[in-house]
């Protein structure tokens, strides 16, 4: 008989929260899975039916009683609804300082995109003790990223970025679980997370296999694809510049204003027309189909890298 | 009993008439229930078989047994044929269609054609889907989840879904008879409140599905126009929006377990009144609660959708309403519990039924807390965890009282009673069957077995062994009423109008009733279950 595992390992600062809220729910319900049933089971006894023809007692029901249960799991109800959802904001918002590694689900693997350049797939290196943000799209249909052992899952979609964190807190090897079902070989579509000291780490990335930096292979791109003619650093061309445009908020010609973030990016080059930069013409054409989802990736990451850049133009 | 007393009535709704034509184009509600009542039977054994293999599939972890599309299609139309072809329609087209006109003192429902053709919707919309099964089968998913449905499938969606939409109508239609005739057939004195809980419950299920199944139907429309023509509703590659579909779906999706679970709740009301011979505790405060549920069931649906993409603020808002209707839930089962104190308590085989469902119920809803708190939801929603809770409520909930009403109103439907220890055992044995089947299925959840796998990972194995023992067990226990109810067709000791000593009009008219219901209008004096006015020397 193969052993009886009863609980998950707990190796992220996540596993710890989720953990003790699920055994107060478990405590809470156990009481009253056993109070109803002790009841049941004394009623049952109690008053079994001993003569053919009798009938039950009148009992006027008490509206005190009737309160008391209804006020007291609504009380219940509330603590753990707070509770859930203080875990849940955690959950949902990365730390300020992360390390960045892009993820593409794919029918049926995950392919995994780090700064440095090293591509990955099935199989995601991190080091331990550091909080690792992921930004996740799908090339086809809708995956979900699942680390039991960090209580950790959010659905990938495609046309969307998603994000997700976790800071590991033990080395080892961890299932990545694809949970959302995504047609023949969804659960085929496993992988491993690889927790490492942060040495062995370094060691890890310094062994490459890299094709340079992610933003190196964006700023290729950006000239393979003749980006670079339109939007020119210098302030000339009929693009806008996109130094220092990652993170700030852009005008649009319809009045409108959106901050530029990687889905912004993303739109711009799938379908430059939908957000038209204020003062400039839609003539952009669109790079769908020219693209993978991954050289988008890389694509967002040089933007990104414009950031700090010293401008030499006036026009702002 | 004294039994030997006993005859069936001479001319009732069964021998009335006779003839396949007599039946096919029948508008007495009685006889249209049974038509349901066989054909969900049917329907049931065949989501049953495929249950069955799906959990000798999950026994070892490489999954060898079938192919990995073969699973995907396995689970897929288990989950259609259970869904939309059994437990929806299960209590309101067989037990409501049989039991409100009577239950209420009338003589048929308000349209007794409207109502044959709710059948007929049925079936055509049936066959659609059986024909998806047979050309090939779906693997969507009983959800439908686009882009994937819209896209990337490459089975037979098309079939299956307009399968689905055409059932969809049979339940408005049915729906809208229901509420039709509640409002205006009661019988002289039978006052709302006067009503059995059974009629509020179908009531209460009726609304749901008149405002929730056209939404359905939108979706599913929007699925087929999209995959036929790439509209761009859906797919992202085409502008579309693919959390669009989620939204639609669960509109109704959500509400439509309380089409499963209220019509339950309404049988469990009764049997709990009539098996301790006592008013239910608190009345008013059950009734009420069945429509409290219909109505904020249709605000939470997003909490199926927590970890897809939602903005926190709608999450928190969607997790707090959650909670809410979880409070009348457990409202009722404290009052169901408080209706044995004092009572007049005996267990024969629909009570066990009863009790196995508060049983059930209580850990399937207690374990959805689990899944309305948005932390822990985060980590167990897309597992096992979830697979355990909707069975929980669905199989433990709504079957078991489906079970338990369809062994109360046994000798009624028929005029025969069925052997009650073989029905003590079979509802026994269905109860211990169910725990272990589904109990696992929480651990092997927050272990982090996703749902939906045809291979896992070893670790993952005992569980699975218990559960799939646990299955066999449940099998033979869902096989054993089928073996006695057909035996009690005829060899059943004959049940005379009221072979549990029980209230209600059902209970004053001949077993089988005549065809229509009543020999004379009755007239309702007092409030259900006014056990307390009864004589001691009764039954
Ligand atoms: C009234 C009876 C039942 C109903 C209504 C029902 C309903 C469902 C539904 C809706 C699903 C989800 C399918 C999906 O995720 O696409 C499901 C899955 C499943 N059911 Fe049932 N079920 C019933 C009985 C059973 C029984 C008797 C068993 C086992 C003996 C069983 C085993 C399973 C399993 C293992 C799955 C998981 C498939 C997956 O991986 O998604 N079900 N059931
Ligand atoms: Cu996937």
């Amino acid at each position: 008989m193969p052993e009886l595992p009863l609980f998950p390992t707990q190796a992220s600062t996540m596993a710890g929260k989720v953990d003790a809220l699920y055994f107060f729910l478990v405590s809470v319900s156990a009481f009253f899975v056993v109070l109803v049933a002790a009841l049941i089971i004394f009623f049952a006894i109690r008053y079994r039916r001993r003569a053919h023809g009798e009938v039950g007692a009148k009992v006027i029901p008490s509206l005190a009683l009737e309160l008391t249960w209804t006020i007291i799991p609504l009380g219940l109800g509330l603590v753990m609804f707070f509770w859930g959802a203080n875990v849940y904001f955690v959950e949902s918002r990365p730390p300020a300082e992360t390390l960045d590694i892009y993820v593409v689900g794919k029918q049926w693997m995950w392919r995994f995109q780090h700064l440095d350049g090293q591509r990955e797939i099935n199989e995601l290196h991190v080091p331990v003790g550091r909080a690792v943000r992921l930004t996740g799209t799908s090339e086809d249909v809708i995956h979900s990223f699942f680390v039991p052992a960090f209580r950790m899952k959010a659905d990938i979609i495609p046309g969307r970025y998603t994000t997700l964190w976790f800071n590991a807190t033990k080395t080892g090897r961890y299932h990545l679980f694809c949970a959302e079902y995504c047609g023949t070989r969804h659960s085929g579509m496993i992988g491993t997370i690889v927790v490492m000291e942060p040495s062995e780490y370094q060691a890890w990335l310094a062994g490459g296999g890299g094709e340079g930096s992610l933003v190196s292979q964006g700023q290729k791109l950006f000239q393979d694809l003749a980006c670079i003619t339109c939007h020119r650093a210098d302030g000339e061309g009929r693009g806008p510049i996109l130094d220092g445009v990652y993170g700030s908020k852009v005008d649009l010609v319809d009045g409108r204003i959106v901050v530029a973030d990687d889905a912004y990016i993303r739109e711009s080059v799938l379908s430059p027309s939908a957000k038209v930069v204020a003062g400039f013409q839609p003539i952009m054409p669109t790079f769908q189909g020219l693209v993978s989802e991954e050289q988008l990736l890389s694509l967002i990451e040089y933007v990104k890298s414009l950031k700090g850049r010293e401008l030499n133009t006036t026009k702002k | 009993m004294d039994t030997d007393t006993l005859a069936l009535p001479r001319t009732h709704y069964l021998n009335a008439e006779f003839g396949l034509a007599s039946w096919l184009l029948t508008t007495d509600h009685k006889r249209i229930g049974l038509l349901f009542l066989g054909s969900i039977s049917m329907f049931f054994v065949l989501g049953g078989i495929f249950a069955g293999m799906i959990r000798l599939e999950l026994l070892t972890p490489p999954g060898d047994l079938v192919s990995d599309d073969t699973y995907n299609k396995l689970f897929t139309m288990h989950g259609i044929v259970m869904i939309f072809m059994f437990l929806i329609p299960s209590i309101p087209s067989v037990m409501g269609n049989f039991f409100v006109p009577i239950m209420i003192g009338a003589r048929d429902l308000a349209f007794p054609r409207l109502n044959l053709l709710s059948w007929y919707i049925f079936m055509i919309g049936g066959c659609f889907t059986l024909y998806a099964i047979v050309t090939g089968g779906v693997d969507t998913g009983w959800t439908f989840y686009t882009p994937f449905s819209t896209m990337a499938s490459t089975s037979n969606v098309m079939a299956a879904a307009v399968g689905i939409f055409i059932m969809g109508f049979s339940s408005i239609l049915t729906g809208l008879n229901f509420i039709v005739t509640i409002h205006t057939m009661r019988a002289p004195g039978m006052t709302w409140f006067r009503m059995p809980l059974f009629l509020w419950a179908m009531y209460a299920t009726s609304l749901i599905n008149v405002l929730g199944t056209p939404v359905l139907a939108i979706t599913i429309v929007s699925v087929a126009l999209e995959r036929a023509f790439h509209l761009g509703i859906f797919d992202p590659a085409y502008g579309g929006d693919p959390l669009l579909f989620q939204h639609l779906f669960w509109f109704y999706s959500h509400p439509a377990v309380y089409i499963m679970i209220l019509p339950s709740m309404g049988i469990v009301s009764e049997l709990i009144a009539a098996f301790s011979r006592k008013n239910i505790f608190g009345y008013t405060f059950v009734a009420f609660s069945s429509l409290a549920i219909a109505v904020f069931g249709f605000l939470v649906w997003g909490h199926h959708m927590f970890v897809a993409g939602m903005s926190v603020y709608g999450a928190m808002i969607f997790s707090v309403l959650s909670f809410l209707v979880a409070v009348p839930s457990a409202v009722k089962v404290f009052n169901w519990t408080a209706t044995l104190y004092k009572g007049s308590v005996s267990y024969q085989t629909p009570m066990l039924y009863a009790l196995g469902f508060i049983g059930l119920f209580t850990i399937g809803g207690l374990t959805g807390l689990f899944l309305a708190s948005l932390g822990i939801d985060v980590h167990v929603t897309d597992t096992y965890f979830v697979v355990a809770h909707f069975h929980y409520i669905m199989v433990g909930g709504a079957l078991m009282g489906y079970l338990g009403g369809l062994h109360y109103w046994w000798p009624k439907m028929t005029g025969r009673m069925y052997p009650d220890l073989w029905g003590r055992v079979a509802a026994v044995v269905t109860f211990l069957g169910f725990n272990l089947t589904f109990f696992p299925q929480f651990i092997l959840g927050y272990l982090g077995m996703p749902r939906r796998y045809h291979a896992y990972p070893p670790e993952f194995q005992a569980l699975n062994v218990l559960s799939t023992a646990g299955a066999s067990v449940m099998g033979i226990g869902y096989l054993m009423p089928a073996i006695y109810l057909f035996w009690s067709l005829k060899y059943g000791p004959i049940a005379g109008p009221n072979p549990w000593g029980a209230k209600g009009l059902e209970w004053t008219t001949p077993s089988p009733p005549p065809t229509f219901n009543f020999d004379e209008t009755p007239v309702v004096t007092e409030p259900a279950y006014a056990y307390d006015t009864v004589e001691k020397k009764l039954a």
